[in-house]
């Protein structure tokens, strides 16, 4: 089991430099971008001495390199600010403050946060549920009239952009039917069932396109398994079909699910900020929209950093999960 | 990161490798599906392209207000049935401003297939130099690059494009812009297939054979291994159009992408939600419009696939006894 | 009773008749082969055996009736009673055909209680125990391992381990050694010849290898385009046989024992290799390929390098044309050292179908060599290239062709007429023929030798088919793990030879003689009578 104990270690290296990578990127894509980073912030009616007050104020006259030194001590050790009069000490791990609000932009992540984890979690369990199941159901069906209506419903999920699902959801259910209010985010804490029911609607949104990809690529990969050589063996010893399907061809597919799982967490997240903006969700991609209009720079790269950490996270557990899946990986 | 998605199947590498443009033209046009969708998107294409004569046919454009079509006094309605359907202005007006619709319309299929294709252009650069490079070049490049492609596969694509969409100047050409980040975000993957393609290819005998006869390696990358890439890179491609369709109508739904007055189906969607009651056309024709596009190159995308891998599509078609067994 | 009984068989793929019409029977506890080149349907009889085609689109006639159930008829319930039941079956590839997920012993397990509704605690035992019977060592603990964790040889024990799970009436057993290296192929058919013995179960094997069938069983039926040829008793019809094709069959077999037209090499060293070797893998995982190989290669001769899968004698090869650079040691062409390719020195490869691209006509492929050394006057290459396609028994009109057109016997001379077209004086083969029917094999040898001949060629022949390196060679070097463990003229490695290892080798090798074949097996069951 060393091998294995290594391959996790390794794995997990990997995956900070990666992350530190990311951070390198971000950092200079939008603090080297030619907008003028203080005239945006202060606003296009500032006079030119405000300009310069607010480039002082915000470094912004150090060179990159300096800056981003500072933002890693930061995310490492944490920093003390001054706002004027008083020293604020923003800790370990510091994002930086706003531009916009003079608030934390670790703070600002950290309330909006229950909400993106509770529409990506519940989304995930649902759609991995339907797209498996429906995946599994073609494939043994394959050649009848069930994966036949399958494949189309699930060929008009993937065809569908997820807003899309979600207005004619919003739509048919609150607005015609009136089965549903209107979504509004209620905290897990306090009251479960009505977090459930207003969440539903967007858990179906982000989760009905992401299962029907799913369904597709189950199907297509127990497909693949059922005319592999292993499988004409067990035909041939007289295996009936369910255990050929459920059990063999199954845990053939099982392997490409992990991994498109981890490769999906990065458009899945991009599905929360449709998510949270059509439903009014007030998540972290909400807030991502509203800093990128204003141009509150810190928090942008912030969220994106925090949304990479998760992805990489997310992408790292899979890496392992998938050598287990697959024991002939070779584990480098 | 897992190779399990980029196990690409190479032509050549197998015991009937031969797709020549004529069998794969006879492949595509056995699927009956297929066709229908490349049907479709031709004329969706011809739409685009043909957009400033079709709206010149019917005497309008997709900018000019035309307050007096709309009702003021009920928040902007369309004066009118059918959302102000009229023989002026065939498919109505758009609620608040009593912009022609149907312009729109036409000009948002050129704003959408121009930017995915676009995007597709740039991803598809991007991903097979970099591909190449890393299969051929020493350890170091190899390890580099597939690092550096295992980071944009693994970033959240929507997230960068949302981010970067906010740090460029406005001066910006806006659909050339949203077309060039989708572009820069999303080509990892491909990167990703063409290099474990290429590194197929490589080990080829007649890959071998070549450089025995004395080619230099460009002339062997450009003879042997280019044309042997085309297949998964324009399978590739062709899955890729339909969803750089759909990130373009989100990022333009979110506010982020292509900007007023440029029209564009997932702007139109944003703000549709209020009137679906007032104007139920308004949210239906902008969100059929970009189902069927993006439905229609869905299955183009999969024709093309079963096209040039016959081997997957037969190997899933016999041998797998069920559908006997069943009537047995 | 029959335990087998074929009548009038006809198996048509779309419009392509597989098996047309055969007829035979197999009585109960007797061994008959199926012999026949690439395309003579004697997989699909095995297929049909089994009742495999249905639902494949495939229309199969005339009636089939394997222990007692007729497969044509039979419902579903009765076919997979029969299947591994009364008839179990082992396939050529014993990698591909277990699932890579699961334990052996659990496969193996899911089998038997498929047909017994024993316990799950019952079906393990039971597996351990069929593991056991076929000699895997330690089979309570193998088998908790997945199939990748097993070598060749054992997964084909595992896989003949299933088939006796459940104690059936017949074998079939199709190409069951076709993968497996020289030594271990006669491990696996001496254990089907023991478990035959022990149990009485008859036994179909279906084998493209002439050698294998004398091994092996009592009867043989030669089949050709879905037809029968001959059919009879093993020593009869391989000992004098009636039939045309047969004889045709027996004479391109290339025979072990049958020594060589001797040629008269000269003494001038044009290829020599000093020292070689290659390693792969860094740090903990680096090994040696090929350790310290030299050898020399004289003007006109032939040199056989002989081995087993994993001898290293591929990346010989490789290295001695320049397509890979030796970790240590130095090839030298004509008396200098030699770095990356050259033209002189050329190769002809293993898979006709991989070294020809697929995009190309084969004329612009064989054209490469003449355009990359600078002609360009494309009367001259197209004059050149037809004449190379003439000489390797093609004609010159296929220059427009693509490789998809042509058999596997002609893209390999089409492969040879690139080598030429360079005007090489060393052509590297590696395992030319491996890909190749016997009769074809015959014939792309007998080419090989004429060019020899006719320009003076050297040749090193790679190859891992004992026989055919003896047809081809005038002096042979025996490759293990990376060394040469004997070399020297064919004849006396052949006829006498001196390490242990090319002993074992050779007694491996399948004897055309049921008798030879039946002493050899006693010879090799007794390693002291080496």
């Amino acid at each position: 089991m060393t091998g294995f104990t290594g391959f996790a270690l390794r794995r997990a290296v990997g995956a900070i430099v990666t992350l530190l990578a990311i951070s390198v990127i971000v950092y200079v894509v939008f603090y080297a971008t030619p907008g003028d980073v203080a005239q945006i912030t202060c606003g296009p009616r500032c006079s030119p001495a405000q300009v310069h007050q607010v480039a002082q104020q915000l470094k912004l006259d150090d060179p990159l390199y300096v800056r981003y030194w500072h933002f890693l001590q930061g995310v490492v050790a944490g920093q003390d600010y001054s706002t004027g009069t008083s020293v604020e000490r923003c800790s370990a791990p510091c994002l930086g403050l706003s531009y916009r609000s003079d608030r934390q932009v670790m703070q600002i992540i950290l309330g909006k946060l229950p909400v993106s984890l509770s529409l990506v979690l519940g989304a995930m369990v649902l759609w991995l549920l339907l797209g498996v199941g429906t995946g599994v159901l073609s494939a043994w069906r394959r050649g009848r009239l069930t994966e036949r209506a399958l494949t189309g419903v699930t060929l008009a999920g993937v065809a569908t952009p997820s807003f899309v699902i979600g207005l004619v959801l919003m739509i048919v259910v609150c607005g015609q039917l009136e089965l549903l209010p209107f979504p509004e985010y209620v905290p897990l804490s306090a009251d479960p069932e009505q977090w459930m029911w207003n969440l539903l609607l967007p858990w179906l949104t982000l989760a009905l396109g992401e299962a029907a990809y799913f369904a597709r690529l189950t199907r297509a990969s127990m497909l693949e398994t059922l005319a592999e050589d292993h499988i004409r063996t067990f035909r041939a010893y007289g295996v009936g079909e369910r255990s050929i399907v459920g059990r063999h061809a199954l845990r053939g597919a099982l392997a490409p699910i992990i991994a498109l799982n981890a490769n999906d967490v990065g458009a899945m997240v991009g599905g929360a900020v449709l998510t949270e903006t059509l439903f009014g969700l007030p998540g972290i991609g909400q807030e991502l929209v509203h800093a990128v209009n204003v141009v509150d720079l810190p928090v942008v790269v912030g969220m994106v950093l925090v949304i990479g950490f998760f992805v990489v996270l997310a992408n790292a557990v899979a890496d392992v999960l998938y050598a287990v899946a697959d024991r002939r990986v070779v584990l480098t | 990161m897992s190779e399990a998605l980029v196990a690409v199947e190479v032509p050549g590498a197998s015991a009937s490798g031969t797709s020549g443009a004529r069998q794969f033209r006879r492949r595509l046009r056995a699927q009956r599906a297929a066709l229908v969708a490349a049907a479709v998107v031709a004329l969706l294409a011809l739409i685009a392209v043909a957009a400033p004569l079709l709206t010149a046919i019917e005497g309008q454009d997709p900018t000019t207000y035309h307050p007096s079509l709309v009702d003021s006094a009920r928040g902007g309605v369309p004066i009118g049935s059918f959302g102000g359907a009229s023989a002026e202005h065939w498919l109505g007006v758009e609620p608040q401003t009593g912009r022609d619709l149907f312009a729109r319309l036409v000009y948002g299929a050129r704003v959408s297939l121009g930017v995915a294709l676009g995007a597709t252009a740039v991803q598809i650069l991007l991903g097979v130099v970099v591909g190449i490079t890393a299969a051929l070049g020493n350890r170091w490049v190899d390890q580099l690059l597939s690092r550096i492609s295992d980071i944009i596969v693994a970033m959240p694509l929507m997230i960068m494009a949302l981010a970067l969409l906010a740090v460029v100047p406005g001066s910006f050409p806006r659909p050339v812009l949203v077309a060039l980040i989708i572009g820069f975000v999303a080509w990892g993957t491909i990167a990703k297939i063409t290099r474990a393609a290429t590194l197929t290819l490589k080990q080829l005998d007649y890959v071998a054979a070549a450089r025995l006869s004395g080619w230099s390696t460009l002339r062997i990358a450009r003879r042997e291994l280019l044309p042997g890439l085309a297949a998964p890179v324009i399978t590739y491609a062709a899955l890729m159009v339909p969803v750089n369709i759909g990130i373009e109508a989100s990022l333009s739904f979110l506010g982020v992408g292509v900007k007023p007055p440029t029209p564009s189906w997932g702007q139109m969607l944003s703000s549709a939600d209020v009137w679906y009651q007032a104007a139920p056309q308004y949210l239906l024709l902008p969100a059929g419009a970009l189902f069927v596009t993006v439905l229609a190159l869905t299955v183009l995308g999969d024709g093309v696939r079963t096209a040039l891998d016959p081997r997957t599509a037969s190997r899933l078609r016999v041998g797998t006894g069920h559908k006997g067994e069943a009537k047995a | 009773m029959s335990l087998v009984r074929v009548t009038d068989l006809t198996v048509e793929f779309g419009g392509l008749t597989a098996v047309d019409g055969l007829s035979f029977e197999l009585a109960p506890g007797a061994a008959l082969a199926l012999v026949g080149e690439s395309g003579s349907g004697k997989s699909t009889v095995a297929s049909a055996l089994l009742g495999l085609h249905r639902g494949t689109g495939a229309r199969v006639g005339g009636s089939v009736e394997v222990a007692g159930t007729d497969v044509q008829r039979a419902s579903e319930d009765e076919l997979r009673r029969l299947r591994g039941g009364k008839a179990a079956m082992v396939f050529q590839d014993p990698l591909s055909s277990l699932d890579p997920y699961y334990a052996v012993g659990d496969q193996i397990a899911e089998v038997y209680r498929v047909h017994t509704r024993a316990s799950r605690r019952a079906a393990r035992a039971r597996a351990v125990e069929v593991l056991d019977r076929v000699g895997i060592p330690d089979a309570p603990r193998r088998a908790r391992s997945r199939p990748h964790e097993f070598s060749g040889g054992m997964r084909q024990r595992a896989l003949i381990a299933m088939a006796l799970a459940c104690e059936p009436d017949l074998l079939i057993a199709d190409e069951p050694t076709t993968a497996l290296d020289v030594t271990v192929q006669a491990q696996i058919l001496d254990l089907l010849h023991t478990l035959r013995a022990e149990t009485g179960m008859g036994l179909l094997l279906v084998t493209h290898d002439v050698g294998v069938a004398a091994e092996s069983v009592g009867e043989v039926l030669v089949m050709r385009h879905g037809r029968v040829v001959e059919h009879g008793p093993v020593g009869a019809v391989l000992g004098s046989p009636t039939q045309a094709y047969t004889r045709e069959l027996l004479d391109a077999v290339p025979r072990v024992d049958a020594p060589r037209a001797p040629s008269q090499p000269s003494e001038e060293i044009v290829l020599e290799a000093t020292g070689l070797r290659r390693e792969f893998g860094r740090g903990k995982r680096a090994f040696a390929a090929v350790d310290d190989v030299s050898l020399r290669v004289h003007r006109g001769e032939t040199l056989g390098i002989v081995g087993e899968s994993g001898s290293g004698k591929t990346t010989l090869g490789r290295m001695l044309v320049g397509l890979l650079e030796p970790t240590a040691g130095q090839v030298r062409y004509d008396g200098h050292a030699r770095v990356g390719v050259n033209r002189a020195v050329q190769m002809v490869f293993q898979d006709p179908v991989s070294s020809l691209n697929p995009r190309r006509s084969v004329g612009e492929s064989i054209a490469d060599p003449l355009r990359a050394r600078g002609e360009r006057d494309e009367q001259r290459i197209r004059g050149r290239v037809t004449e190379l396609l003439e000489r390797v028994g093609l004609e010159g009109a296929h220059y427009d062709r693509y490789p998809h057109e042509f058999s596997g016997g002609q893209r390999q001379r089409v492969g040879i007429a690139r080598a030429l077209a360079a005007d090489p004086r060393v052509i590297v083969c590696d395992e030319p023929v491996s890909a190749l029917d016997v009769t074809t094999q015959a014939q792309v040898v007998a080419l090989l030798a004429e060019l020899q001949r006719e320009l003076g060629l050297a040749l090193v022949f790679v190859a891992h088919d004992l026989a055919v390196v003896r047809r081809v060679s005038d002096r042979v070097a025996v490759m293990r793990q990376g060394r040469i463990v004997e070399s020297g003229p064919a004849d006396e490695v052949y006829d006498n030879p001196q390490a242990l290892y090319t002993k074992q080798l050779l007694a491996a090798v399948p004897a055309l003689d049921p008798e030879v074949a039946a002493r050899r097996r006693t010879a090799r069951r007794e390693p002291a009578a080496l």
